[in-house]
């Protein structure tokens, strides 16, 4: 992946997600899939992420898939969280810790999107979540 | 650490949660309590920002913080400590908070079973009648495996 696709990535993330420590582990798909190391401002109880800390990083790349997606359609709406549904699967322990997002339907106003988090295997999930986020218009 | 002897008291055990981990890295502070529900604080900061030239907070925070009380009305209304896991968390978001406003989180268990605990509440910046957010969550009891106690 170049560079410049990971900053582009990069620009996505909030300032809570970079404080954070969310990264941009990849941008080079369609989708960007984020990381965030184990640390102790994710710890919940002992050794394993806080569910606010994975909902986070979940949320994170849900933005961060839509704010490519538009960018690609050079839109540049103004994105306002309408809910977030997260499902805990098993716990988040002390690794490396994945997630990617996919967009379910695109609209004009509304992008529903579903996001996966994952530790040492893609294919088994640690959580996942559903995001509506509304997108608004900037007045011309 | 709070024995079974004596009941859960999340203002005296908040002085413990919130020395580390994510809620101290949040600061989050102990707000009131009654026998089935807890508020806490979630200070305004600005690295905890949604976006970048608004003074607003995130709602990544905000879902950690209603998270947390959530748990913490759980161990209130079965009055002793028993670690939970978050099975299933829905926040829906009514408005941002205001600019600079830190956000107060209240979580009510309204059932509870043996292994599951149902709990609803709503993140407010002042005016509890108009919040910000509001959450509905499912938790579980961690079972303890007895060959690892």
């Amino acid at each position: 992946m170049s560079d410049a696709s990971r900053e582009k990535a990069a620009m996505t993330l909030t300032p809570y997600a970079r404080s954070l420590g969310i990264e941009v582990e990849d941008s080079s798909a369609d989708a960007p899939t984020l990381a965030i190391d184990f640390s102790r401002n994710i710890e919940g109880r002992p050794s394993h992420f806080h569910g606010g800390a994975t909902a986070g990083l979940l949320e994170a790349a849900g933005y961060a898939i839509l704010r490519v997606t538009l960018d690609a359609e050079e839109r540049k709406p103004i994105l306002k969280p309408v809910n977030i549904t997260v499902q805990y699967l098993s716990a988040g322990k002390q690794k490396r810790t994945y997630a990617q997002g996919r967009i379910t339907r695109l609209g004009r106003r509304n992008a529903n999107i579903t996001v996966e988090a994952w530790q040492d295997d893609r294919s088994r999930p640690i959580a996942t979540a559903v995001m509506n986020i509304l997108m608004a218009e900037p007045k011309a | 650490m709070t024995s079974e002897l004596q009941a859960f008291d999340p203002e005296a055990a908040s002085k413990m949660f919130f020395q580390g981990g994510h809620t101290g890295y949040l600061g989050l502070r102990y707000h009131a309590h009654g026998s089935n529900w807890v508020e806490l604080e979630l200070p305004w900061r600005e690295d905890l920002l949604g976006e970048e030239d608004r003074e607003v907070l995130a709602s990544g925070p905000i879902i950690s913080l209603l998270d947390m009380a959530s748990g913490m009305c759980i161990w209130t209304t079965r009055q002793v400590f028993q670690p939970v896991a978050t099975l299933d968390l829905r926040v829906d978001y009514q408005r941002p908070a205001k600019d600079r406003s830190a956000v107060i989180g209240h979580a009510e268990c309204y059932k509870i079973t043996r292994s599951a605990a149902f709990v609803r509440g709503f993140a407010h910046d002042g005016d509890p009648e108009n919040p910000v957010a509001t959450l509905a969550g499912v938790f579980m009891t961690i079972a303890m495996d007895p060959r690892k106690v």
